[in-house]
């Protein structure tokens, strides 16, 4: 099966053909927002971090941002930098420079001050927007798509409905050859052993067991120990038995293909089917990081209704029970709580999802898009001074 | 008439009740191509389990396709499956 893309001289399909304007650092953050506004048909994100980050977490952030800035749905991004921050555009230009990735920069300071660097940042925009602007659609092969997963404010109901249907469409896209991914390590926990047994080979596995104990002793060292209050009380009243329970129906929106790779956060895999990402249970952030290692498209499922959107990636929202899709008509693509109160099957609705996916990755907006959405954060790792 | 319970794999011992279901009930699931008829010997509140079979003491508990857990007792078709029959491999939040 095929969809409309955008083939990009670094290799990647994008499904979007957007001008971003990224600011590397929050000193920047308010410029980047206002050259974006100057210029009709870019997008934009604002967010606290680009200084003070040591070790480990500086690249952690550079991987990240220049994976985010790299993806193939960016056709061109507009770098912009305050000029003393320790992430300077030169850093982020140097990894999308390796990638072919097409990009200015522009530095507050050196441009003289606010007015000076938006009235730059505007020339300089317009001119990627006319780079961009001949990029044609091709019918691609659905092995050249990434969908990243998310579940975020669930419900007793995700994990019997929405999970499970995202995972019919996981199934049939890994099928085809595509890849999907899947991240939220802590909501691993109790189901370990079920995903190690489905890795590929032993080096996925001994990676698997690895972020598992990581996440793991990286709550314990802030005082939570996961094994010894989940499933909650609260939980079990709402019919959870064990943990494995739980953990399943946080996974199962993967689906059932096996586990070709774990990478890290905001790795691009380097397999094809089914990749867990080593991500937060932040939506926001896990998401960022899924679009920063390659996704084209998300699928996001919701029980209480999450409004989130990306200015680089479409974000489908799938709903969980029929009444927040009443509720939030405006926010969710699908609902799923047709398998409860329809008489549709989970594998009827995946079927839709995944139908669904291609129509979005060939130019169909999301929700999340039509309403603006502009949703970005990195998960942080620390330490930031 | 909506479904009164999902089964979400075929392998699965185990329905989940999607509104509450009263003991006597006869409940009607899918499990992939078969069909099978169940009488619940207990009520079975909204979110919580139900054995589509009998299950034997330390057999494994089936949902989402996986082993959720061990039966602690014998388990009879239409039994509530909960804590007070399954124990998890892993921990649990009530007990330590």
């Amino acid at each position: 099966m095929k969809f409309w893309g955008y083939r990009r001289s670094g290799g990647g399909i994008g499904v979007r053909n957007h001008v971003l304007v990224f600011p590397t650092v929050i000193c920047a953050s308010t410029v980047a927002q206002m050259i974006s506004r100057e210029v009709p048909g870019t997008v934009y994100v604002t967010h606290p971090h680009g200084c003070g980050h040591l070790g480990e977490e500086k690249e952690h952030m550079i991987r990240a941002m220049a994976g985010f800035c790299g993806n193939p749905n960016v056709a061109g991004v507009l770098l912009v930098g305050l000029g003393c921050e320790l992430l300077t555009p030169d850093l982020i230009a140097e990894e999308l420079h390796k990638t072919g990735q097409r990009f200015e920069i522009i530095s507050i300071q050196a441009e003289g001050g606010t007015t000076n660097t938006i009235a730059r940042g505007k020339e300089l925009t317009q001119k990627l927007l006319k780079e961009v602007a001949s990029a044609k659609g091709e019918l691609v092969d659905l092995s050249e798509l990434i969908l990243g997963t998310h579940c975020g404010g669930s419900d007793t109901l995700s994990g019997l409905t929405a999970n499970p249907a995202v995972g019919v469409a996981c199934d049939l896209l890994v099928a085809e050859g595509g890849t999907a991914m899947f991240s939220e390590t802590v909501e691993m926990l109790g189901a370990e052993h079920i995903l190690a047994r489905r890795a590929a080979n032993d080096e996925v596995r001994k990676r698997i067991w690895e972020i598992t104990a990581a996440t793991e002793a990286n709550m314990k060292s802030a005082g939570f120990y996961v094994l010894g209050v989940e499933p909650s009380p609260g939980n079990i009243e709402g019919g959870l038995t064990t943990l494995e329970e739980k953990s399943l129906g946080a996974i199962r929106k993967g689906g059932t293909s096996a586990i070709m790779q774990v990478v890290k956060y905001a790795e691009k895999p380097s397999q094809k089917g089914l990749v867990i990402m080593d991500g937060p249970a932040h939506d926001v952030a896990s998401d960022t990081g899924m679009i920063a290692a390659g996704a084209q498209v998300i699928v996001f499922t919701t029980g209480r209704g999450t409004p989130l959107g990306s200015p680089v990636a479409p974000v489908i929202k799938v709903s969980s029970n029929s009444t927040i899709y009443h509720r939030m008509k405006e926010n969710i693509d699908i609902n799923a709580g047709v398998i409860l109160d329809g008489g549709e099957s989970i594998q009827s609705v995946g079927e839709r999802i995944f139908k669904e996916i291609i129509d979005v990755a060939s130019g169909k907006l999301t929700r999340a898009e039509i309403l603006g959405h502009n949703e970005f954060a990195v998960h942080p790792i620390g330490p930031t001074v | 008439m909506p479904p009164s319970a999902i089964v979400v794999d075929r392998k699965d011992n185990v329905a989940t009740a999607l509104r509450q279901l009263e003991q006597g009930d006869s409940i009607r699931v899918e499990l992939g191509a078969n069909v099978i008829d169940v009488t619940l010997s207990q009520t079975i509140p909204f979110g919580h389990k139900f054995a589509l079979k009998d299950i034997e003491p330390g057999e494994p508990i089936i949902k989402y396709g996986e082993v959720i857990g061990l039966a602690t007792r014998k388990i009879m078709k239409g039994e509530h499956t909960h804590i007070h029959n399954v124990e998890g491999l892993k921990g649990r939040g009530d007990k330590q």
